[in-house]
């Protein structure tokens, strides 16, 4: 069957709504890594990558694969716009997922110098996709400086905890007309498989895979959860009931007018 | 039994002895440790006291397995947990905390292992540190080196594939000023990625200056929380002075260094309290300057160059493996060091566990790369702080850890 159903990030189109990351594993495995989950955009941390190590990541990244270099490290929109124009000039292509954190324990996002990351690198071309805590004003900031997507965090980076932020990931995908990319703490297939059925347009993971017993196996597990949460999403998810059960006659069928 | 720090070197003229001997036996001619000396940056923080309160109420010898179990039950390793995890009452539990550690580690880190190389460009003290192979007291071949030969020796280093170094000098501010410190920096940034140093401790406008020299990441060992202890094992020289020591981390973050490390030399005193105050520093630190990257390391005492009978005493490797994983429970986003003070089968297991970051090609002497590198001779070395216990090379530790399913990382760092 052919695939009319594309993830499409600042004019580019991606079959494949798995992102991966690249930062916790052996080099060795990010092919078999990208293959199994069928990923099309593959996570690099320009920090890492800047590197005259004879293992270098760039290498080890299958052809037509499209890169995004991110900004960890960055403590600011300053840092964050210098590392992304090294991104560009190492070869990176143009699309950036900007990262700021001013705190090194949760890592958390600084939503304020996202935005003003966002506004600089989008005014240079660059495909800006922010990594950023899950809250509405933020959101519409992003997209008025110019963003490519959004993407919020479903719990702290590395925790594997899921859907902490689930309600608020919600909201930003029933708001913002931007593809909503949940990124950070999906730590199973069946929270992305979640978030996908949510309406996510793609999801984001790392620590999962890294952490697994058999990577390429998990690789191969994310595909297929985010392929079914979306299948799912696009049938249009049955009622589901929270409490009780619910009359199949309605209870004021008896009035008459 | 304790350690015998004390000994006389061979070469000291009859004044330098009987100096030396005045200082060791007679209390009242050493200054005040806890007095700041002239031009000593003082600085408003209060950590040092909220380290201090905990240090000194913290009696290992009081928890038990119940408390123990009952921590690790916790999500959340907070204070009193970590305080449980220390004690003596925990030792059993060690497996169970190393599995829990490297869960922790791998969540926050993947499976990489940073590698990192030292290098000493001098080796003059003027402290009469009793434990240091550089002890000012300690006849040994001095050198400093001169920009010619920092180059040289980083090339060497370079060269065989180290992308990040940490600059160490002895403690002296005559013979190693700032000044001279960040000109080496300045080199090291040509060739490698990343620069650290493990100096005396300055004050805030002299590490603003390093960090312009392109120095991020400063580290200093706090040797013993105990003052007490600390009085009686730095008896002269600028060292002396225990708190400006204590806030040389936070003066660095003050002068927009990225990361800071510390620890106690594991060994001088109780080693229990020193490693809670040692990772209560840094997590006091890191609660007030958020965004700084912290780091802990773990030294345990080595013999010294006319000193072979200086050795850890009661801290074996399960009890550093005990510390390192209440290290890693309690702070789980820190950087975790360990050098080539610790074996070969130390460092492999202990990196599957809770560490993240290793040395290799390692020499604590000076101007001797070259020669330990490519076995070519040398006949100006400055000699070694300490003995180290792995001497594997770059090339050699890069390959073990991949083979222990590790991925090496050489950088991981931009200076921005």
């Amino acid at each position: 069957m052919e695939n009319n159903d594309k993830l499409i990030i600042g004019g580019h189109e991606f079959n494949s709504r798995f992102i991966l990351g690249s930062g916790k594993y052996s080099l060795k495995l990010i092919k078999a890594a990208v293959e199994n989950a069928g990923a099309e955009l593959i996570t690099l941390a320009v920090r890492r990558a800047n590197t005259k190590d004879q293992e270098n990541i760039l290498d080890h990244i299958p052809k037509g694969v499209t890169l995004l270099p991110n900004t960890s490290g960055a403590r600011n929109a300053e840092e964050a716009v210098r590392i992304a124009r090294l991104a560009r000039e190492l070869g990176c292509g143009d699309f950036v997922k900007i990262e700021i954190m001013r705190d090194t324990k949760y890592l958390l996002p600084d939503n304020a110098e996202t935005i003003k990351a966002t506004e600089i690198l989008a005014n240079e071309g660059f495909v800006v996709m922010p990594y950023m805590y899950p809250d509405l004003n933020t959101a519409r900031d992003l997209v008025n400086a110019g963003a490519a997507s959004v993407m919020p965090l479903a719990s702290p980076i590395g925790s594997n905890k899921g859907l902490a932020t689930r309600d608020f990931i919600q909201i930003l995908i029933d708001e913002i007309d931007l593809p909503i990319i949940v990124d950070a703490g999906i730590g199973r297939p069946s929270q992305a498989c979640e978030a996908m059925e949510m309406g996510a347009a793609a999801v984001m993971s790392n620590t999962a895979l890294a952490s697994a017993g058999d990577l390429p196996m998990m690789a191969d597990a994310f595909r297929k959860a985010v392929e079914a949460g979306r299948q799912a999403y696009l049938s249009g998810l049955g009622r589901v009931l929270v409490r009780g059960a619910a009359p199949s006659d309605t209870l004021t069928g008896f009035l008459r007018d | 039994m304790e350690n015998n720090f004390i000994f006389d070197s061979e070469g000291l003229s009859e004044e330098a002895l009987r100096r030396k001997h005045k200082l060791e036996n007679d209390p009242s001619c050493r200054t005040d440790h806890m007095e700041y000396m002239e031009g000593q940056d003082r600085i408003k923080s209060d950590i040092m006291e909220k380290v201090m309160k905990q240090f000194e109420s913290y009696e290992p010898s009081a928890y038990t397995a119940k408390d123990v179990a009952r921590a690790l039950q916790q999500q959340t390793i907070g204070v009193e947990e970590f305080k449980a995890l220390l004690s003596p009452a925990a030792e059993p539990f060690l497996e169970q905390m190393a599995e829990r550690a490297r869960i922790e580690t791998r969540k926050h880190f993947g499976n990489t292992v940073y590698l990192f190389t030292p290098l000493y460009i001098a080796n003059y003290c003027e402290n009469y540190c009793v434990y240091c192979g550089f002890n000012c007291y300690n006849h040994i071949r001095r050198m400093k080196l001169n920009m010619e030969q920092i180059e040289h020796e980083m090339k060497v280093i370079a060269d065989s594939g180290m992308e990040e170094i940490l600059i160490l000098t002895g403690e002296s501010k005559s013979m190693s000023d700032v000044k001279y410190i960040g000109e080496a920096c300045k080199l090291a940034r040509k060739y490698f990625r990343m620069v650290g140093v493990e100096i005396y401790p300055v004050n805030v406008e002299d590490y603003r200056y390093l960090h312009e020299c392109g120095v991020d990441y400063v580290t200093v060992f706090q040797e013993t929380y105990d003052n007490v202890k600390y009085e009686q094992l730095h008896l002269a020289g600028h060292k002396r002075v225990w708190p400006y020591r204590f806030e040389a981390q936070e003066r660095a973050l003050m002068g927009g260094m990225r990361g800071v490390a510390g620890s106690a030399l594991l060994g001088l005193s109780d080693f229990r309290k020193d490693a809670l105050a040692s990772a209560l520093h840094m997590y006091y630190l890191q609660r007030k300057y958020p965004h700084a990257e912290i780091s802990l390391s773990c030294p345990r005492l080595r013999p010294i160059v006319n000193n072979d009978k200086i050795d850890p005493m009661d801290v074996g490797e399960r009890q550093l493996c005990q510390v390192l994983c209440a290290y890693r429970l309690f702070l789980p986003f820190a950087g975790i060091t360990v050098s080539s003070r610790e074996t070969k089968s130390f460092r492999d297991g202990i990196v599957k566990i809770a560490a993240t970051k290793i040395s290799a090609g390692v020499s604590t002497g000076i101007g001797d790369h070259e020669s330990k590198y490519t076995g070519k001779e040398s006949d100006a070395e400055g000699d070694e702080q300490f003995e180290i216990a792995d001497n594997r090379s770059f090339s050699t530790m890069y390959k073990d850890m991949s083979d222990e399913g590790l991925q090496p990382v050489l950088n991981d760092y931009l200076y921005v």
